[in-house]
């Protein structure tokens, strides 16, 4: 049978949450191969991974590992098996030495009491075979930069038994000398003869490392292909489909008056020196890697955080806008759409009506105090309509939605403030595909209604299709800004890289 | 509002008929246990008792139910009281000053010590609990010092409190009722009742939506501290006295009673209404337990395991409340224009 050579053969694998996450994927991983994962933003790659971890347990579908019948029903139980996984967020204990992370499910001891010399030893000897010989193996975790951290995680996971590793978007808090040690130690491990399972969706990595590429979209296994046969661009068709074509912005389009004009804008670390300005039906996107410091300048604009220094001027007038807090930025006609919608953005238990109407209650209020229920059903229900949001009902709590559908509540909040300054920070961020297409269509209408869009995303193909023009930040600085029709993924790329070129020295020493 | 037809009620509101039903069950069942086991309970003079005991602590759970929704908690409140009637007795026995002076000054001895509360957890980002445990020793002091320690006894110069009823019913329980029912309504009808509820739900997302949570915090607890003060005058005008050590643990009490009510000690849940049954269910069940013949000891037992039972049971309401409610995915409709 085939299923004794393969590492691991994935058949049928189905998953719903609110929605089906995987449908019918099928997968399979030779020994010794590095196996990409690719796919847009909520494409399903990560619950893909995290039911091979058994982290999660899917609905329907076989697994076997090397010839077996695999089905984990925890973490403890894949690693059993040698089934390991570096996940996307860091899941390091911040307070503990880098050694003891990397030995914490199995310190030295005697008696109870930890052997520091040998773990000392064991993880400097460790860390010198990963090449992380420049980490000290007693510094806490938290005094370590993100991307070192998540060095230390893969050490964990590789300082163990471990025929299969997984890696879920490790690369995207690493410098880019940083992502090429991991490339240079997930090398030596494949010629050793493990298999990994790498997921991504910058592209770029694909032609460093990738044996085999998998491309899922909307949950469905689009293909796999061999990576040194295909063209990329066959890859990108295959993970977007053409439906983005649809969403296309004209690119002749007559820019309105300025709207927001932000100059010299600092933020401790993360934002030096901005300058930008976007117009009145203007979609502007701004791209760079994670910690380039988009969201930074999106919050110091909004007042979440308080700038440095900078001036913000609304409208095309002179005058600065004194932004002290969100409240003063909203007053401007700012609206600010948060990274993450669940911890900033969204009030999870309260229903759909309440969550749409909080930004503007006062305008729904007799004398800005006594709400008028039936007027505030009504716009609520006029926006959950006009937004496409899949709800029972407007008093349905939006905890019980999709990822796609709470954004859409989000963005009603703000289409229905009506401000002229939308900052959407990655708008589409773990979201089904409609949904996301949804939202793009939002954006080119609020645009056509002159309001002035910026919009941050992790996504290039994303941004490539809907604005009209683009700024790359680099740690803290905005580098490049390209037209439409200037940019291509290679320029945007040079231009998010180039604070990082000459030196990582700044980041996470 | 009056005006919607049964149809467009809001399921909110719907389910929000059913939790009263709830306690409304439960503090029958209380009468009704009670009536069966002790002999004397069913008498309108048990009532008339219990009604005339509880407007002070019906008035510190309002607050606190307030106070809780924000995510905050105001240990302070029965030290607050304290310190009111300390200063509504010595206005009137030490100074001699007329009665509305008087209370004036007591209510805004309230007032302060809920703006002290409020202000440092606002300005310092304190949390309320250290906040207002501090404001639990403070104004108990300050009560010490103003009093000299002495009961203050008024119950002469307060006749014009005293005298006063509405159908039968004492001024603080009516006032009790009136607060509630405000409390109730601000709560749920008002942009600064949905304020408070959305800051309690997640803060960050609400100074996000352009909320200024501050502000508003500010606001809950100078009206906890307040409302501590109006409880005091209630108490006072029953007892016609104000002691230095008036009110302890009164907090911890008022706290149960939200608690017995439903209210999220984690914010952003919470009804007076529900919390004033809490006070209710904690009173009857006191004064049945006393008429049973039960001792002290007994009583705090019973009532700490019924905080604790009530509690529980409410997690697993609420748990098939939600269990009960999965999403259903229908067909997108088409996108229209915003």
């Amino acid at each position: 049978m085939s299923a004794t050579q393969d590492l691991l053969r994935v058949s049928g694998l189905s998953k719903s949450y609110a929605v089906p996450v995987l449908c019918d994927v099928g997968l399979d991983l030779h020994p010794g191969e590095i196996h990409v994962l690719v796919g847009e933003n909520g494409a399903g790659k990560t619950t893909l991974a995290r039911i091979i971890a058994g982290l999660t347990e899917a609905d329907a579908g076989q697994m076997h590992l090397n010839g077996r019948p695999y089905a984990p029903t925890a973490r403890a139980a894949a690693e059993q098996r040698g089934v390991r996984i570096v996940m996307q967020e860091l899941n390091v204990i911040g307070t503990l030495t880098v050694a003891e992370s990397i030995f914490i499910d199995r310190l030295p001891n005697r008696f109870g009491f930890i052997d520091r010399g040998r773990l000392h030893a064991d993880a400097q000897e460790l860390m010198a075979r990963l090449r992380l010989d420049g980490i000290e193996p007693d510094r806490p975790v938290e005094t370590l930069g993100v991307g070192q951290q998540q060095l230390v995680e893969v050490a964990a996971g590789l300082s163990r038994r471990c025929d299969l590793l997984i890696l879920d978007e490790p690369t995207a808090a690493l410098t880019a000398t940083e992502v090429e040690l991991l490339f240079t130690q997930l090398e030596a491990l494949r010629d050793r003869g493990v298999g990994i399972i790498y997921i991504s969706h910058r592209l770029e990595e694909l032609r460093r490392i990738a044996d085999r590429i998998t491309v899922l979209r909307d949950g469905r296994v689009m293909g796999t292909r061999q990576a040194r046969t295909t063209p990329m661009d066959a890859i990108i068709r295959m993970m977007v489909g053409r439906d983005l074509d649809e969403v296309q912005r004209p690119s002749e389009r007559a820019p309105g008056r300025v709207a927001l004009r932000v100059k010299n804008l600092w933020r401790g670390q993360s934002v030096r020196d901005v300058s930008f300005e976007v117009r009145e039906g203007e979609i502007l996107g701004f791209a760079g890697l994670m910690g380039s410091g988009r969201t930074e300048t999106m919050r110091a604009i909004f007042g979440a955080d308080r700038p440095d220094a900078g001036v913000v001027i609304v409208g095309d007038g002179d005058a600065a806008a004194r932004i002290r807090s969100p409240r003063d930025a909203v007053r401007h006609g700012i609206a600010l759409l948060t990274e993450d919608r669940k911890e900033q953005g969204l009030f999870l238990p309260l229903s759909v009506r309440v969550n749409i109407s909080l930004a503007r209650l006062e305008a729904l209020a007799a004398f800005g105090w006594w709400i008028r229920s039936r007027e505030e059903s009504a716009v609520a229900q006029r926006l959950a309509d006009a937004l496409a949001v899949r709800c029972r009902s407007i008093e349905q709590p939006v905890v019980e939605l999709s990822g796609g559908n709470q954004q859409k509540v989000v963005i009603a909040r703000w289409v229905y403030r009506d401000c002229k300054v939308l900052l959407f920070d990655e708008p589409t961020r773990g979201i089904d595909i409609g949904a996301k297409l949804d939202i793009y269509r939002l954006l080119a209408d609020q645009a056509d209604q002159g309001k002035a869009i910026v919009v941050t995303s992790s996504d290039l193909i994303e941004l490539f299709a809907i604005c009209d023009r683009i700024c790359v930040m680099s740690r803290g600085q905005l580098v490049s800004t390209f037209k439409r029709g200037e940019w291509t993924e290679d320029k945007v790329m040079e231009a998010a890289f180039s604070g990082h070129l000459g030196g990582d020295a700044g980041k996470g020493a | 509002m009056a005006g919607a037809s049964s149809s467009r009620r809001s399921p909110e509101r719907s389910a929000a008929v059913t939790e009263y039903v709830g306690m409304v069950l439960v503090v029958a069942s209380l009468i009704a246990i009670f009536s069966l086991t002790a002999p004397n309970f069913l008498q309108l003079e048990t009532f008339r008792m219990t009604a005339n005991q509880i407007p002070e602590a019906i008035i510190l759970a309002v607050g606190m139910t307030y106070v809780l929704i924000i995510a905050g908690i105001d240990l302070s409140v029965g030290s607050v009281l304290a310190l009111s009637s300390a200063v509504l007795g010595v206005c009137l026995v030490r100074y001699q000053l007329p009665l509305p002076v008087a209370v004036a000054a007591s209510l805004g001895a309230g007032l302060a010590c809920g703006a002290v509360n409020g202000s440092l957890t606002v300005a310092w980002r304190l949390p309320s609990f250290i906040v207002t445990l501090g404001m639990l020793q403070a104004a108990r002091g300050l009560t010490q010092i103003v009093t000299g320690q002495e009961t203050q006894y008024f119950r002469p110069m307060i006749r014009g409190l005293t005298s006063i009823s509405v159908l039968g019913l004492s001024l603080p329980f009516v006032i009790a009722v009136i607060i509630t029912v405000l409390g109730q309504i601000v709560l749920r009808r008002t942009v600064f009742g949905r304020y408070m509820v959305a800051i309690g739900t997640n803060e960050e997302a609400a100074r996000l939506s352009g909320i200024d949570p501050r502000r508003i915090k500010l606001v809950v607890f100078t009206f906890c501290g307040l409302l501590a003060a109006v409880a005091a005058l209630a108490q006072s005008t029953r007892l016609g006295s104000a002691t230095p050590t008036a009110g302890i643990g009164l907090e911890l009490d008022a706290i149960a009673a939200v608690v017995i009510g439903g209210t999220s000690l984690m914010g952003g849940r919470g009804s007076v209404i529900r919390s004033v049954f809490g006070v209710i269910i904690i009173a009857i069940l006191g004064r049945g337990l006393i008429q049973l013949g039960a001792e002290d000891p007994t009583k705090q037992l019973i009532t700490g395991c019924v905080i604790v039972a009530a509690v529980i049971v409410d997690h697993y309401r609420r748990h098939s409340f939600r269990k009960a409610r999965l999403p259903v995915e229908e067909p997108p409709p088409p996108l229209r224009q915003v």
